[in-house]
Formats: structure tokens, sequence, C-alpha cells
């Protein structure tokens, strides 16, 4: 009987890493094919059967891409909006959530109601008012039109008040009591006790603004404010052929912050989602 | 060192009325306990002191001015919360240093201070650690020595040792009976514990129902209750209450410690009969619950007697307490005197 049980289990076992191993496949081939192909000649790219490594490294398609978009003006614009749109976010969602977590006003169900509106609507509904809002008062075509939009972050606010909620009232209140100020509470007290949430919040909202592609496109018409995302998919203009080689290079080229970014964090962003709650 | 006086002070929230016309003085350098059961107002009159409570109507004083609108941190009182409310991200040092830094004392006179406190509640050496590497106890230091390192007019205290096991919470009553000598500030502290309110107060402030019942010093308040709630509060087992024999509905009362297996003289006392129910040995003393005609009785005594047996119990006049249909006191006059001499009679006369 033992021993019949042992093999169930040891079969289980072996389907358990199959599955998992399978999933990983899922989620890593992509990355694998981009890799592959950014470090292929043309002709591989294109050659049937597929090939799966290429037979010699081809880092000349990186220089390619170099070559044919500039590619530090783009980076550069992509740095200056991301770190902006994260820094104001941290001064907007801070106190926002702060209030909704522990204060009570006759405004709050309809404070947090937007919020979660917010949350809800997509982009694509509200790009087009925002648009006349902003070519009225001439903000297109700059960095303020792909920040300002971005300033509000629903879903770190909804994340941050569950987390403030979770602070004991009586710390807030032993605050007040050593005289500290409303900012100070938030900033010297609160803060520091959901660093990890924060963390998380920012790094999400990074990528998400990193990659944002629509946007940009749409606020801005011309190359010295445009960002990464619109400058890579400029490698796959104007020809018949399409060079996936150089597109793949590009391609690795922006998702190579986000995913160091991730290496670095990963272990944070862990830690805030199965968070326990502060003792 | 302070006083504080609260003049028909009244809090709603919402449309709940939790207190109304509370007139309180708080006498400055005593030791003030406010005492009473659950939901009875204690914490918000102490909340209302601070400032973390507006007041709905009336007025706050300390040292005779007006504190209503000023905020709590510039109240200069100092609070230990229940929880001991450590800022987690913190170490030890930075607790107790943020209130100083926030009324910005310059950083010499700072060290200074955090070095004498911590020296007086033993927290030297655990200056550089995380409030969550402490224990209980220790937490309760730190938060004593934040409030203390402030130096403050008025020290509160919201039911700070309800989070010890019994023997630190009976050390640390001995250490605040210290710390109030040695500091001579005022303290204001809520229990809900009478044994703690009677062992530290000066002054005890018991409430019920968002009303001061009695504010009075431990041995008045044991030996003189103004009424059934303070002279059942305080002593343990309660009060005996005898209703329903009397005229006009007066109650007679008398404490568990004052029944005497004997029998009394006509003009010393009444005696009873009465049949041992129950009987829970505590060590110095056994709890009697005694059967007699007129309900059961509880007694504490140090005379050891089985269980079932038949006796006679004796309750002097001196020690009995009479009340009115309204349940407050009434004088023991020798009219009544008569009557419960002809009502209970003496079992010896009969």
């Amino acid at each position: 009987m033992q021993g019949k049980n042992k093999t169930l289990d040891t079969c289980i076992n072996v389907l358990d890493i199959l599955a998992k191993l399978f999933v990983i496949l899922i989620m890593a081939f992509p990355f694998f094919w981009m890799i592959s192909t950014a470090l292929q000649t043309l002709k591989e790219t294109i050659s049937v059967p597929l090939t799966l490594w290429p037979a010699e490294l081809q880092w000349v398609n990186f220089v390619e891409v170099f070559k044919k978009i500039d590619v530090l003006t783009y980076l550069r614009n992509s740095i200056i909006v991301c770190v902006s749109v994260v820094t104001l976010q941290f001064f907007v969602i801070v106190p926002c959530a702060y209030s909704l977590a522990k204060y009570d006003y006759k405004a709050k169900p309809l404070v947090f109601a937007m919020v979660l509106l917010g949350q809800m609507i997509p982009m694509q509904l509200t790009f087009l008012p925002v648009y006349f809002m902003f070519s009225k008062a001439g903000l297109i075509n700059n960095y303020l039109s792909m920040i300002l939009p971005f300033i509000s972050n629903p879903f770190g606010i909804f994340m941050l008040r569950q987390y403030f909620m979770q602070v004991p009232t009586e710390i807030i209140e032993a605050a007040k009591m050593d005289n500290a100020s409303e900012l100070k509470v938030m900033f010297k007290i609160m803060v520091p006790m959901v660093k990890s949430a924060l963390i998380t919040i920012g790094l999400l909202s990074f990528i998400s603004n990193w990659n944002n592609y629509f946007w940009a496109l749409i606020m801005t018409n011309t190359d010295s404010v445009r960002t990464l995302p619109i400058g890579i998919s400029l490698l796959k203009n104007a020809e018949t052929l399409q060079r996936w080689n150089v597109i793949m290079a590009g391609n690795l080229l922006l998702v190579l912050p986000m995913l160091l970014l991730y290496i670095v964090a990963s272990k944070k962003i862990r830690n805030a989602f199965v968070y326990s709650g502060i003792k | 060192m302070s006083s504080i006086s609260l003049k028909n002070v009244k809090k709603m929230y919402g449309n709940d009325t939790v207190i109304e016309g509370l007139n309180l003085e708080i006498k400055d350098g005593s030791f003030t306990v406010l005492v009473g059961p659950s939901g009875c107002g204690k914490s918000t009159t102490l909340r209302m002191i601070t400032g973390l409570e507006t007041v709905t109507e009336g007025d706050v004083f300390i040292d005779g001015v007006r504190v209503n609108d000023v905020a709590p941190g510039k109240r200069d009182i100092s609070m230990v919360f229940q929880n001991y409310a450590l800022y987690p991200t913190m170490s030890v040092k930075e607790n107790i240093e943020f209130g100083l830094i926030n009324k910005k004392i310059p950083k010499e006179e700072r060290e200074r201070r955090i070095k004498e406190v911590c020296e007086v509640v033993g927290l030297t050496e655990y200056l550089g650690r995380m409030p969550a590497n402490l224990s209980g106890g220790q937490r309760q230091r730190v938060a004593l020595a934040r409030a203390m390192v402030k130096e403050p007019k008025v020290f509160m205290m919201d039911e700070p040792l309800s989070n010890l096991d019994a023997k630190l919470r009976a050390a640390m009553r001995v250490e605040l009976i210290n710390m109030h000598k040695r500091m001579g500030t005022t303290f204001v502290y809520v229990t809900h514990d009478q044994v703690e309110a009677m062992s530290m107060a000066d002054d005890i402030v018991l409430m019920h129902k968002g009303k001061i019942i009695q504010q009075s010093s431990p041995a008045e308040l044991y030996h003189n209750p103004n009424c059934i709630y303070t002279a059942q509060f305080v002593g343990s087992p309660q009060t005996n209450i005898i209703d329903g024999h009397l005229p006009e509905e007066i109650k007679l009362g008398f404490r568990p410690e004052k029944i005497k297996f004997r029998e009394m003289e006509k003009e010393e006392g009444i005696t009873l009969d009465a049949t041992i129910a129950t009987r829970e040995m505590l060590g110095s003393e056994i709890i009697y619950s005694l059967d007699t005609k007129y309900g059961v009785l509880m007694c504490k005594s140090d005379v050891d007697m089985p269980v079932d047996s038949e006796v006679k119990i004796g309750v002097a006049y001196k020690h009995m307490y009479l009340f009115g249909a309204d349940t407050y006191r009434i004088e023991f006059t020798d009219e009544l005197k008569e009557t419960i001499s002809s009502v209970f009679g003496g079992a010896r006369n009969d």
C-alpha cells in the first residue's frame, strides 16, 4: 500500500513540475524569441524552418537601431516623463489615500467613487476631451501633455488606502499629541509604514508609463519630446520587408530597463502583496 | 503641574449624546482615576481633555485657560495609549525624541532629557532597538518614556496596563505611583478595573452612562458610597442589597466582609438565619453565598465553615447603608433603625 502511495505522490509531483514548466514556457518563450530574433541575421528571421538560435550573434543589429533612430533623445524623454509622473503621483496619492482612510467628511463617498470611476474608464474614452482641453491651454506637444494627465493614480490611491486603513488610529493620535503637523504625520509616520506598497505602486506606474505608446503618440508630434516606444515603432516603418531583427533589438532596448528594475525590486513587490498588517 | 476643569461639557456623536452636563474638577498634582464600565464615557472624557475629541458644548480649562480650540499637541499634555501606539518604523530613541523635535527643543537638551528618562524607566540599553523587537513590558516603558520626556503639565493614561500580564501589571502599578510621586505632575488615568483605581488614585471619579456618580478619595468611595451603584462597583464580591422589605422602597445594603458569623445584640445590629450554599476558598479568606429568607447574601470571612451548615449571621448597624427609592443614600436615623430592627428582628429575641 505504502509503495503505491509513494508512486502516486511521485506522479503528482512530476505532473506538478510539468505543469509549471508549461506555464513558464508560455510566459518566457516570447522573451526568448525576442532575444533570439534580435541577434539573428535578416535571412535567419524569415527563413523556414524557423531559426531558434542564430548561428552567429549579430550584435550589429543594436548598432543599426542607434543609427536609424535617435535612441538617446527618446530615452531621455522617457526617463523625464516617467520620473516626473511617479514623483508627482507620490505627492497626490499619499494625501488622497490618507484622507480616504483616516478622515470623515461628507464628500468622502463621492471622492472615493470618483477614484474608482477613474480606474474603470479606459484612456481611449477620455483622450479626446483631454486632448481638446490641453490643446486650448497650449499644452500639446511637450512633456506636460504626457505628465499632467497621469499624476493621479486610481489604483495606487485604492491600494494605499487599504494599507493606511490598517494603521491603528492611535499611532496618528500619538503623533498629534507629539505636536506633529498633518504633513509630518503623513510623510514621517504613515509613509514609512507603507514603504513596500509605495515601491510597488511606483514601480507598476513607472512600467505602465514607460510602455505608454498611445498617449505619447496623440499628444506629441515632434521627435524632440517623443518617448522611446514611439521611437522604437519607427523602426518598422517605410520598408516593404520588415527587418524583424532590428525591430526586436529595439524592443529589447525598450524592455531592458524594466526587466532590470523588476529583478532589483521583485522582493519588495512580493512583500507588498503578501503583506500581513502592521503589528 | 496644573489643574483641569470641565464645565457643562456635552459630547454628541451624530444624534447620540454620550456625555451631558459634565462638570469635573481635577486638582493640581493629583492622581485622578476615571473609572467605570465600558461605554460609561471615561475615555471620551479623557480624549476631550487631550483634544483628540472635540467638545460639542461646554468648556475645558487647563490651568484656568480655556483650551477648546487648542490643538492636542499644544496643550502641554502627554498621553500613554492602551496599545502603546509606538511608531513602528522608528527606533526606541526616535520614538522618544519625535515629540521633542516637533517642539523644536535643541539637540543637546534632547539628548540630556532622553538619557535621564531612559535611566528612570530602564531603557538605556534598548535605545537602538525597533519596537517590534521589544516585549510588551518594554514597549510600555517606551510609551511612558515618550510621555515623560516632554515634561508635560498633565499626564494622561488610557488603560495603559490592560495589555500586560497580571504580574507585570502589579509591578507597573507600583512604578506609576512612584513616578507620580517623583514628578508631582497631574495624572489622569482611565481604567475599568476598580482594583487599579483603588490602589493608585488619590482621587477617584466613578462614571456611569456619561455621568459622574461620585468623586472622592478611594477610602471615602469604599466607606461612604453615595448610591447603590457606587456601593456595588467598589469591593468584591459586591455589596449585598436587600430590597422589598422596608417601607417606602428603602433598600438595605452592607458589604460581604461586614457579615459576622455570630448573633448581634439588639442595640448592635440584626441577626439572620442562613444556610451556607457555596464556599470559595481564596487562601486568606473564604467567600460564602448564604441562603436567607431575604435572598442570597454574599459573605467574605476568615472563619472556616462547611457547606450546608445552618448558621446565625449578624450585621452591625454601623456597617449598614440605606438607599432611597431613587437608589441614592439616605440618612440612617434612629427611626429607621427601629424599623429595621422590627422588620428583620434579632433571631435572638424571637
